[in-house]
């Protein structure tokens, strides 16, 4: 009775063209349009929280906004490792300058730090190394140059040894760091120095003074912790003031931006869900035009002597066929539109997630079904007479 | 067999009541060919319809062949219509989406006959009706009389007791009317049981038993 209520199915799908694709067409649109927006927003949140995480979630981020007249030195940031839950520190300030070698001439920004930055920052080298704490002791003038620095003023990566001028001042370079990969695709065309701490004060004449400086905790349990160390040994530090200073966890920032994430991802996906619906009610339209012949058509299979069971279920499958067949269709459509969006869009990386291609599955097959089935259930459920009598 | 007892059926529309069926009592014996007239609106169809099981009267018995057919539930009534009724509407009742072939073939698909089987005896009442070169049109591609002959053949390609036609010739201008009815004498003679309904007198002196209904009542005439 099955196979033949499925080839029952069939031939009335085939025979119904035009209802069997304005069927599909409703599934199609709605399914597309489900997937393909959460798949876009799942690649931002992807992207975003890459980049965070990137940046590392055990690091605090500390600045001073007003030092009280008495500012930060940087052994008074070194100290703070000795804290049981501190890692590292690194401090740091930046600045702008215009780098040269030979002809060439580019503005670049400078970061002034100690050795552990490297760690914090967690770099990577390509060739020499980092900075020591040797270095800032003793403010030398050394630099090490991101991997565009180093192509853009010498051409090339194999360059440690050779000099570069920072705003007149003569740096050797001691290094060269790898390019991060991005995420995002389009990797940062900055150049960047990286010099002793002190090396950057001497150039711009700024002093010693920490403004801003890294923290790091032993691991991800004890951030907590060293935030409440760290803010409490800023809060008596600076008069009592807790607005005298900014500290930053990663973590916080991972969190509000993937709340952010979230709620796109609820709102497009609400608005998706919504088309999906519309398709549906296309669907139900199709349908309820359909209902008259569709009732004489099982007034005639009664009379003959259908059974209610074997009419309903040949409606059921074929409802079922046509859902599942516009679902897949528009599935490979999706698939195929987020790989045209990624190819074609570099900063968005879409990606599809089984989550939001079942529950599009689900919703539509379920609206498909439901909505085509409805009519023949309501027709079988007539006295035959009635059915074949049916007129709108 | 058949026969029906006291059987009523009344339709209320709005405060008019119609009395479709009126005590009407009918006997019918197997290999018999009846005719039933009356004017319009008279209850022919509805007598059809409760004869062919497709409706259930509101009182009265109706026996075939020994079965109290009010006792039984929706499936049994289409799986005595599929296996002992044949029908033939007047306005032919064919799934327009299917081919000649494929309509005649629906009853026996619901018999759950094999496929074998069900081609031999499609062709065997394809050829009945002379309509074998037609086999693939659909409906909508024949005569009226073609489609007809084609009502015909999903009729009996089931082999029932009973076929049941109501006014089969009422649409068919008289020369297919003439061939449609040499088919039901035909079908006569090879002993099936034929009531057909009509309004027109000529017709309904082909049967061999004439039955009169007027405003729901059964005269035998
Ligand atoms: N579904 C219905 N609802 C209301 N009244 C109905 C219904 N079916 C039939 N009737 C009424 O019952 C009466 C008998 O109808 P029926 O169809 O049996 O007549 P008939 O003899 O077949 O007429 P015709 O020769 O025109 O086909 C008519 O007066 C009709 O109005
Ligand atoms: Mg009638």
């Amino acid at each position: 009775m099955v196979f033949q209520s499925v080839k029952m199915a069939m031939d009335s799908i085939m025979s119904n063209k035009m209802r069997s694709f304005l069927t599909m067409l409703g599934m199609i649109i709605g399914v597309m349009s489900l997937v393909v927006l959460v798949s876009i927003v799942n690649g931002a949140t992807k992207s975003v929280t890459d980049s965070i995480a990137n940046i590392g979630t055990n690091m605090l981020s500390v600045s001073i906004m007003d030092d009280k007249d008495a500012p930060l030195s940087m052994d008074e940031v070194e100290e703070l490792t000795e804290y049981e839950s501190v890692k590292n520190t690194a401090s740091f300030s930046t600045g702008n300058a215009t780098a040269k070698h030979e002809r060439n001439s580019e503005s670049i920004t400078l970061y002034g730090t100690t050795g552990s930055y490297y760690e914090i920052k967690g770099l990577s080298l390509l060739n020499g190394r980092f900075l020591k704490n040797a270095d800032v002791d003793s403010s030398t003038f050394v630099a090490v140059l991101n991997q565009t620095a180093a192509e853009e003023l010498f051409g090339q990566t194999h360059i440690v040894g050779e000099t570069v001028s920072l705003n007149g001042y003569h740096f050797t370079v001691i290094g060269v760091l790898e390019e991060e990969e991005s995420t995002t695709g389009n990797s940062s065309e900055r150049l960047e120095a990286y010099i002793p701490f002190t090396a950057l004060s001497k150039i711009s004449g700024s002093g010693r003074n920490v403004s801003s400086f890294y923290v790091t905790s032993a691991d991800e349990d004890s951030m907590d912790a060293v935030e409440n160390e760290i803010t409490k040994f800023l809060y008596l530090r600076f008069s009592y003031d807790s607005d005298a200073f900014s500290v930053t966890n990663s973590s916080t920032i991972m969190e509000t931006m993937s709340s952010v994430n979230d709620t796109m991802k609820w709102m497009l996906g609400g608005i998706a869900a919504i088309s999906l619906l519309v398709g549906g009610i296309g669907i139900m339209n199709i349908m309820l035009v359909s209902v008259t012949e569709i009732t004489r058509e099982i007034g005639i299979r009664k009379a003959i002597g259908a059974r209610k069971k074997t009419i309903l279920l040949q409606f059921l499958i074929e409802a079922l066929l046509v859902s599942i067949i516009g679902c897949l269709i528009g599935i490979v459509l999706s698939a195929l539109t987020v790989f045209g969006v990624n190819s074609l869009i570099d900063s968005v990386s879409a990606s599809m997630s089984l989550d939001v291609v079942l529950v599009a599955i689900g919703f539509s097959v379920f609206i498909g079904t439901v909505f085509g089935i409805y009519p023949a259930y309501k027709a079988a459920d007539k006295p035959p007479i009635e059915a074949l009598r049916y007129m709108r | 067999m058949i026969e029906l007892n006291n059987l009523c059926k009344t339709y209320e529309i709005g405060d008019d009541t119609v009395r479709a069926l009126d005590h009407a009592s009918l006997c019918i014996e197997d290999g018999e060919f009846v005719s039933i007239i009356g004017p319009s609106g008279s209850g022919k169809s509805t007598l059809m319809n409760v004869i062919g099981c497709l409706d259930v009267a509101d009182e009265g018995t109706y026996l075939l062949d020994g079965m109290p057919i009010e006792e039984f539930s929706d499936d049994e009534l289409a799986r005595i219509r599929n296996e002992k009724i044949g029908f033939v509407f007047q306005n032919f009742n064919l799934l327009s989406k299917l081919s000649a072939q494929e309509n005649i073939e629906l009853p026996l698909v619901y018999q759950q006959i094999p496929k074998q089987e069900r081609k031999r005896r499609v062709d065997e009442a394809l050829d009945r009706v002379a309509l074998r070169k037609r086999k693939n049109h659909r409906p909508m591609e024949l005569s009226g009389g073609q489609q007809q002959r084609v009502a015909i053949a999903r009729a009996l390609v089931t082999k029932p007791s009973l076929i049941l036609a109501d006014e089969p010739t009422g649409n068919l201008d008289s020369k297919t009317g003439d061939e449609i009815m040499t088919l039901f004498h035909e079908l006569h003679d090879q002993g099936n049981t034929i009531v057909l309904i009509t309004h027109d007198e000529k017709v309904a002196d082909q049967a061999e038993r004439k039955i009169r209904i007027l405003d729901g009542k059964v005269f035998d005439a």
